[in-house]
């Protein structure tokens, strides 16, 4: 079987089936979309709730951390709901296209990429803090500095966002329908071959999907190594 | 600063196409059991259907149960499912507008090679029901109020049996599609009961045959409905009603017939 499917992703890489080019890149394109609403959000919430004193703090940082964990089941039924034609949200549309599809994703990762923001900011907060304050830097030039000085941990999260992403089924299935030419993702079209008994096919895209993966990985990781040799020169 | 430029643009390159996807000139969403996508019928037939009225079908394929229900919530156009009760009362209640028969296949019952409750090549489905739960041998059932597993409750009420004592013993309950069930009766040695399409074009069928086939109580009828505007203002009435009178002409009846998965013709048109 397994031999089976690596031969079936090697033909389906080498023979550029379009088909599977317009799922990887709607993929892509879908988790991207997301992971860049993603950051946008969660850096600032990350952010701010680190730098940031108030009563119920400490409950806001577990209710984050908790979040992570959300079930994709969960939060694709939930935004279903909202979409639905006969939900809050009807009037727009927006059930089964890929635009839903974004928004569950960015439910799904946007705490992720907040916890781990949160947790890298407050870890150079607790570090600098008092420095700061001797010198009479404010904060708003004091984050600045954090970002950059954690933009390498602050990507590995951002990673992690997208890992989640790619990879989540549970969501996109029920928002995005897995309508053909349409919503059809990487995960979505392995859940339906699954469902077809066409088991070498799934896991060949299974495998096409894990070197997706692989190669964002190794980008990144080449970078970060690129930098980290810069910074100590 | 760049940075944030840089990634605004990237985040604009990745909307935009999104935003584009939403304007498709005529489209409609069609809510349908699974069995029709998973035979491969509407690969065989959409395209014609573009052809021929220019409409793009988007198929959703769940379970009939939850077909019906996103339809209610009105999301959909268009229902095509398998379970005649449901569907007249979803028309009764005016979610839809007419139901109409387009074809029909039959249900089939398969399971191991070694069939260990002896009811291979049995043409009553009553009877093998009946041995399989006093040998008590495994039996996987959809559990998803899908059209299948309404069909398969019947047949256990009709062999007056009552499996769902034995839930979790010998009647195991995936909750699942047809696909996922196969999936696992194979790998469990249960009997499960299918419809002969998804069944033909299923692709991991072990070591698996029909075991009992051929009864009457085993026929399967489709139907098609156009949900109704007046429950739901969003509904694309023209297009749907375009698409539905596409399937139920005789060009489209004669699609439908000459679909065929290794040789065997997969569903029957009966919309006359």
């Amino acid at each position: 079987m397994l031999g089976d499917a690596f031969t079936e992703a090697f033909t389906l890489i080498v023979s550029v089936n379009p088909e599977l080019l317009e799922i990887l890149w709607l993929s892509i394109q879908v988790s991207l979309t997301a992971l860049f609403f993603s950051i946008a959000l969660g850096l600032p919430i990350g952010t701010s709730l680190a730098i940031t004193e108030f009563p119920g703090k400490k409950a806001c940082v577990t209710i984050l951390n908790s979040l992570m964990g959300l079930p994709p089941v969960v939060v694709g039924l939930l935004v279903y709901l909202l979409l639905s034609r006969s939900g809050p949200l009807g009037v727009l549309g927006l059930l089964y296209t890929p635009t839903a599809m974004v928004i569950a994703q960015v439910v799904l990762i946007t705490p992720i990429i907040a916890a781990l923001a949160y947790q890298v900011m407050d870890d150079l907060h607790r570090e600098y803090r008092d420095l700061f304050q001797s010198l009479g830097i404010p904060l708003t030039k004091a984050v600045p500095t954090y970002l950059w000085d954690a933009r390498y941990s602050l990507v590995t999260s951002v990673l992690a966002g997208f890992g989640r992403a790619i990879s989540e089924v549970g969501a996109v299935i029920i928002v995005g329908g897995n309508i053909d030419h349409l919503t059809r993702v990487m995960t979505t079209a392995i859940a339906l071959e699954t469902s077809k008994g066409e088991l070498a096919i799934a896991l060949a895209l299974g495998i096409i999907l894990l070197t997706l993966a692989l190669i964002v990985n190794a980008a990144v990781t080449t970078v970060r190594t690129f930098g980290l040799r810069n910074a100590y020169v | 600063m760049k940075l944030t430029k840089t990634m605004k643009s990237i985040g604009l390159a990745m909307v935009l196409p999104l935003a584009s996807s939403l304007a498709i000139a005529e489209s409609i969403v069609v809510q349908s059991t699974t069995s029709t996508k998973n035979s491969g019928l509407y690969d065989y037939i959409l395209p014609k259907v573009k052809a021929d009225t220019g409409l793009t079908v988007n198929v959703v394929a769940v379970g009939t149960g939850q077909a019906i229900k996103n339809a209610q919530r009105c999301d959909g156009d268009v229902l095509l499912v398998h379970a005649k009760a449901s569907e007249e009362k979803f028309v009764n209640e005016g979610y839809g507008v007419k139901r109409s028969d387009l074809m029909y296949n039959d249900f089939v019952i398969v399971g191991p090679a070694a069939d260990p409750a002896g009811v291979g090549g049995s043409k009553d489905v009553s009877k093998s029901l009946t041995t399989i739960a006093s040998k008590q041998a495994l039996f996987a059932s959809r559990g998803d109020d899908s059209g299948t597993h309404k069909a398969e409750l019947r047949l256990w009420k009709a062999a007056g049996t009552d499996p769902k004592a034995a839930s979790g013993a010998w009647y195991r309950e995936t909750g699942s599609g047809m696909g996922a069930t196969l999936n696992a009766a194979v790998g469990m040695g249960a009997y499960a009961m299918t419809d002969r399409a998804t069944w033909t074009k299923f692709g991991n069928k072990g070591d698996f045959k029909i075991q009992v086939e051929g009864d009457k109580r085993l026929f399967n009828q489709y139907g098609v409905i156009l949900v109704n505007k007046d429950k739901c203002p969003s509904v694309k009435s023209e297009a749907g009603q375009k698409f539905i009178d596409w399937l139920l002409s005789n060009k489209g009846q004669n699609t439908i017939a000459s679909y065929k998965v290794s040789g065997n013709q997969l569903f029957f048109p009966n919309a006359n």
